[in-house]
């Protein structure tokens, strides 16, 4: 900038100013520049696993991942008993969950607010929905496999609904808030009743925003390994009985990546991909049916 | 005589819908309470077995031999506390520097999409990240990274223990390395939100007063927003300590304590993905169950102290 000349002053404090300056900016230029790096860096490692991914796993996509149940290692299959369980399983499990989710965020968000107890549940929600979910496999493990003597497809269901859960509580609460109050007081004031006001005006207006909560739970369920493990554990062939244990993709693919058949492996990133683009795609939509709400 | 005559129609069916109603959600409400006191009951109660054989000395025995019946939590409880430290060496400086990125530096335009895409990534299953680990980053490692780092880093003093051994890929370090890009969106899309949430005046009036860009970011906006930053660290800590499936592709399951990065080791959660449907005798299992009682009381610790500190901040960025 071109500002008038300051008074003048004594030419080695200036020096010694001009110096200081001087360094400061290289400092900035350099952590800038490392920022920089660092940000190009992680997107670029992050963009090869998607790279990697999609390269590994379409060679794998073919009619028969979809129709041939998984193979004995040597052999040509698919994964569809897999997709079918994890579809099997992960709607279930939301199914179940989003109920019991809507309601528990509806009582934090319309009845109990700023409560005492509210501030409780909201909190060990959260510790929820961050624990690691082995944990919720051994919960279940405890409580379910052991009590009928055996892994089941009912056991995987509950372990996933233990996880949506706590994500449906907390968006149904987030967007119920977000209601303006007028909205519930006008309701209020023709001589609606609460649970009336709750369900045709609040529910109304945020109705894209649990929506949207339900899909991410789905989306986070699906990918899900660690509390299948010893839950559904695993199923070599095509099941529809939920008292036994029940195939699903993440295990397979644990299963898979970890053996030395090439075959396997080959299937492995084929059910990768699909868990993947599944996720994604949840979560786009998800993202874009929020957007449209908020604008 | 009005209230005689009022007091039938007042008691209509819709007027009983509201306690019911109430009623439903408040239990639901309470179910959230009951899985979080189900969960500790069910590990506590299934994993005295194994604190009644070994008491607490379980928590520091080194020793696992299930030929033996023998267990002790010290080597995948250190695997776990090393994974995650290594991760949060790695994560935390890289995310701030995306964050410093993101918040300051990024043209406009290009702010929400590179936000958007390090959001989807948070997204994408742990196990993804995993496999990849074992099939790209191994092979990578074994034939040049580790090889480089045993002949530069290894004859060092000190350090140059952490740098022994045969260059296998897999290990401690690798598992930390794909920790760290796990929980790198996520840690950086909070951090992103705890600094956007920071007073526009206070930047504004930082730069105005002459402070290059970096120093509006270290001395305003971090100090601001220092709580919420502790507190996405907290919860990346919490998420790493937990995560089973990146890890367990990648770490080795080895039941050994070794001071070598590059060695194999184990985490708990590691060792529980492994072990437990092998576990063939009620000690084993126990013990298992106890090891996932540690890990529980260490992430509960952990995450309820993130949580606490991003409540805080006036941004409370918990989207987690």
């Amino acid at each position: 900038m071109n500002t008038p000349a300051a008074p003048s002053a004594p030419a080695p404090v200036n020096l010694a100013r001009r110096a200081l300056i001087r360094r400061r900016h290289r400092f900035n230029t350099a952590m800038t520049v490392v920022s920089l790096a660092m940000t190009a860096a992680v997107l670029m490692t992050l963009g090869a696993i998607l790279v990697t991914l999609f390269y590994n796993g379409i060679q794998a996509i073919r009619p028969s991942l979809f129709l041939e149940s998984t193979p004995p290692p040597g052999s040509e299959g698919g994964l569809a008993n897999a997709i079918f369980g994890s579809l099997v399983m992960t709607s279930i499990a939301v199914a179940i969950a989003a109920p019991v989710g809507i309601m528990a965020g509806t009582y934090l968000a319309e009845y109990a607010r700023t409560s005492k107890l509210a501030e409780t549940v909201r909190f060990i929600n959260d510790v929820l929905l961050s624990a690691p979910s082995i944990i919720i496999g051994l919960f279940v493990y405890g409580v379910i496999v052991l009590s009928m003597g055996h892994f089941s497809a009912w056991a995987g269901i509950a372990a996933l609904a233990i996880i949506a859960i706590p994500i449906i509580v907390r968006t149904t609460e987030d967007m119920l808030t977000l209601v303006p109050d007028s909205l519930r007081e006008a309701g209020a004031a023709l001589g609606t009743p609460r649970w009336k006001v709750i369900t045709s005006i609040s529910y109304r207006a945020a109705f894209q925003g649990i929506m949207t909560g339900v899909l991410l739970a789905v989306a986070r369920v699906s990918g899900e390994t660690a509390p299948l493990l010893f839950t559904a554990l695993n199923n070599q062939f095509w099941s529809t009985d939920l008292n036994a244990p029940m195939a699903n993709l993440p295990v397979v693919i644990f299963q898979f990546a970890m053996s030395p058949y090439e075959d396997w492996r080959r299937l492995a990133w084929g059910g990768a991909l699909l868990i993947t683009t599944a996720v994604l795609m949840l979560n786009i939509i998800a993202r874009l049916s929020a957007k449209g709400k908020r604008a | 005589m009005t209230d005689t005559t009022q007091r039938p129609a007042r008691r209509s069916p819709i007027q009983f819908g509201d306690p019911l109603f109430k009623g439903l959600t408040f239990f639901f409400a309470m179910l959230v309470l009951a899985i979080l006191t189900g969960i500790v009951s069910v590990l506590i109660i299934d994993s005295i077995p194994a604190f009644k054989e070994f008491g607490p000395a379980f928590v520091w025995n080194s020793r696992w031999s299930p030929a033996l019946d023998i267990y002790g939590a010290f080597v995948p409880l250190i695997g776990t506390i090393e994974t995650a430290l290594i991760a949060m060496l790695i994560g935390v400086p890289f995310s701030f520097g995306m964050a410093f990125f993101l918040t300051e530096m990024c043209p406009h335009w290009l702010r929400q999409p590179i936000a958007v895409a390090i959001e989807l990534l948070a997204a994408v299953p742990s196990i993804i990240y995993g496999i990849w680990g074992l099939f790209v980053l191994v092979p990578i490692f074994q034939n040049y990274v580790e090889p480089a780092l045993i002949s530069t880093l290894g004859p060092l003093p000190i350090i140059g223990h952490l740098f022994q051994g045969p260059p296998i890929g897999i290990g401690v370090l690798l598992a930390g390395i794909i920790l760290a890009l796990m929980i790198l969106p996520f840690v950086t899309s909070v951090m992103r939100e705890v600094f956007a949430a920071v007073p526009a005046v206070l930047r504004e009036s930082a730069y105005g007063l002459g402070a290059t860009r970096w120093e509006v970011v270290w001395r305003v906006v971090l100090p601001y927003s220092r709580v919420g930053v502790v507190g996405a660290i907290m919860l990346g800590l919490g998420r790493a300590l937990g995560e089973t499936m990146a890890v367990t592709f990648v770490i080795g399951n080895a039941h050994r304590l070794s001071l070598s990065l590059l060695a194999p080791g184990t985490t708990i959660s590691a060792t529980l993905a492994n072990e437990f449907t092998e576990a063939d005798s009620p000690l084993y299992t126990s013990s298992l169950i106890a090891l996932g009682l540690v890990l529980f009381a260490l992430t509960f610790f952990v995450l309820a102290v993130g949580k606490k500190l991003l409540l805080r901040t006036p941004a409370t960025g918990g989207r987690t």
